[in-house]
């Protein structure tokens, strides 16, 4: 029998709420761990892990082998530039040699959706989407509500607005599995370019307007403009999307509630999200850091059991 | 599955058996000055608290006091058939030079003290470390582990498990052998 009912996190989605309710709640014992003079327990000291990164990570490739380290596994890292991948090896042969070397639990981030799935499927070792293409990236949707989760108490009842680039985000599609089996009410905002076209499918609710959403939202997660995937101008410029969807002190002063700001990180400054709020009290945004090795090490813990 | 329950210490003498308890900690710690009480989760907690309770009324002094989680640092994780879903800690002083009374209801295999003096000592080098049990199963302990304070020392089969309950969880203090 297992802690969850899953044997990998490739998804939110497959989650139960009583698995997501287990893992918070092993969070909030490994919160007190990482807040101890030494912030490392044995219990994965038999445990091999690899964080395969197939795309670039900072945040979360460091989180996961924080939290590894916390749990005392060993680590072993692997990223695909300056490896065989370049050579053309397959997403298989890559990760079979690497569990050749008799490796536990593989963390995987890749550019394409479904690659966590295909893995799992394929590999005996245990897996961990670290996010795969525009598809989910769960570990980010449990931390994003573990953090809400301590600051208002709980999740369900609240109100959670996402805003910004819906389309090409696993987080927002994780965030709103999560935020709804948690029993919050979601909704998405961004310009229409950047909205999925059957979003609203999902049970969630749309807008085009940032401040229209601000005035309903408890929590408004703000999601990074993704300079990288503009190539195709998605908006006119950076310039404009300030205007429309910037959030900055001027706005959430004119809005009058006291909202609670989330960003998974990176920020662009300036663009999404001003200083000025984001390193305002009403951010949560280095809670969400901290909060996120204390999650992953709870999912890590429960999916070696 | 027949369960069948014996009751091996009514509550009328576990009450004896706690205030005989705290009177052998008063006479090693007096006023407890640099001691501390740790219970064990989860079950040891309950017996801390009481003990913390009557000694403070008896020294008229506050003792610190915390409890502690071994969940992380089991030895038989991934060797259960269920899984091992953690308690809390609370430990809001540091070990370091402390003398240090741990405290669990039943000494089985010593497992679980093992665990908890691995995981003390993530909280500082303690000047010393002594174990209160409330019962003690002769003849089971898979590590050199004994108590320093032993309320019962009590004769078992492999089979059998010594429950003790509390009144704040069950109707009575008492302790009870169940056997299959």
């Amino acid at each position: 029998m297992s802690a969850l009912s899953t044997k990998h996190l490739i998804s939110i989605k497959e989650l139960s709420t009583a698995d997501i309710e287990t893992i918070f709640n092993t969070a909030d014992n490994f919160k007190e761990v990482i807040n101890r003079p030494i912030k490392k327990v044995p219990s994965l000291r038999d445990i091999t892990i690899a964080n395969v990164f197939f795309e670039n990570s900072t945040r979360t490739r460091l989180s996961f082998e924080l939290a590894e380290k916390r749990l005392s596994a060993d680590v072993i890292n692997f990223s695909a530039s300056g490896s065989s991948v370049s050579k053309g090896e397959t997403l298989i042969d890559t990760v079979k040699n690497i569990l050749a070397m008799k490796v536990d639990m593989v963390v995987m981030r890749h550019a394409n959706a479904g690659a966590c799935e295909f893995l799992a499927r394929n590999i005996d070792a245990k897996v961990i989407n670290a996010g795969d293409g525009a598809h989910e990236h769960p570990t980010q949707a449990l931390l994003d509500a573990f953090s809400i989760r301590e600051k208002y108490g709980k999740v369900a009842g609240l109100k959670v607005a996402i805003i910004g680039d819906i389309l090409h985000s696993r987080v927002a599609l994780s965030n709103i599995f999560c935020l709804q089996k948690l029993g919050a009410e979601v909704m998405v905002c961004g310009p229409t370019t950047l909205m999925p076209k059957y979003i609203a499918e999902l049970g969630v609710q749309v807008s085009h307007n940032v401040r229209e959403a601000l005035e309903w939202c408890d929590v408004a997660n703000v999601l990074r403009i993704q300079l990288e995937r503009q190539a195709t101008r998605y908006f006119p410029s950076l310039r404009e999307y300030t205007l429309h969807f910037g959030i900055n002190r001027k706005l959430l002063e004119a809005v009058g509630r006291d909202i609670t700001i989330m960003h998974p990180g990176p920020i662009n400054r300036g663009v999404e999200l001003n200083s000025d709020v984001a390193d305002s009290s009403q951010s949560i945004i280095l809670n969400q850091v901290e909060n996120g090795v204390a999650v992953r090490m709870a999912a890590l813990y429960l999916l070696a059991n | 599955m027949n369960t069948e329950r014996r009751l091996i210490v009514p509550a009328a003498q576990l009450q004896i058996i706690l205030e005989r308890l705290c009177e052998e900690l008063v006479e090693q710690h007096g006023q407890f000055e640099n001691t501390v009480l740790i219970g064990l989760q989860p079950r040891g907690t309950l017996l801390a608290s009481r003990l913390h309770q009557i000694l403070e009324k008896r020294i008229q002094a506050p003792i610190r006091f915390g409890v502690l989680d071994v969940t992380f640092y089991r030895d038989d994780f991934r060797r259960r058939d269920e899984p091992l879903i953690p308690s809390a800690t609370h430990i809001d002083f540091s070990m370091e030079g402390k003398r240090v009374v741990l405290v669990d209801d039943v000494l089985f295999t010593g497992r679980t003290i093992r665990a908890g003096l691995d995981a003390l000592l993530d909280f500082g080098r303690p000047e010393r470390v002594e174990l209160v049990v409330l019962v003690e199963r002769l003849y089971t302990q898979e590590f050199p582990i004994q108590p320093d304070y032993c309320g019962r020392r009590v004769n078992t089969l492999a089979g059998e498990k010594v429950v003790v309950s509390w009144k704040e969880t069950a109707e009575e203090d008492n302790i009870w052998i169940f056997s299959n």
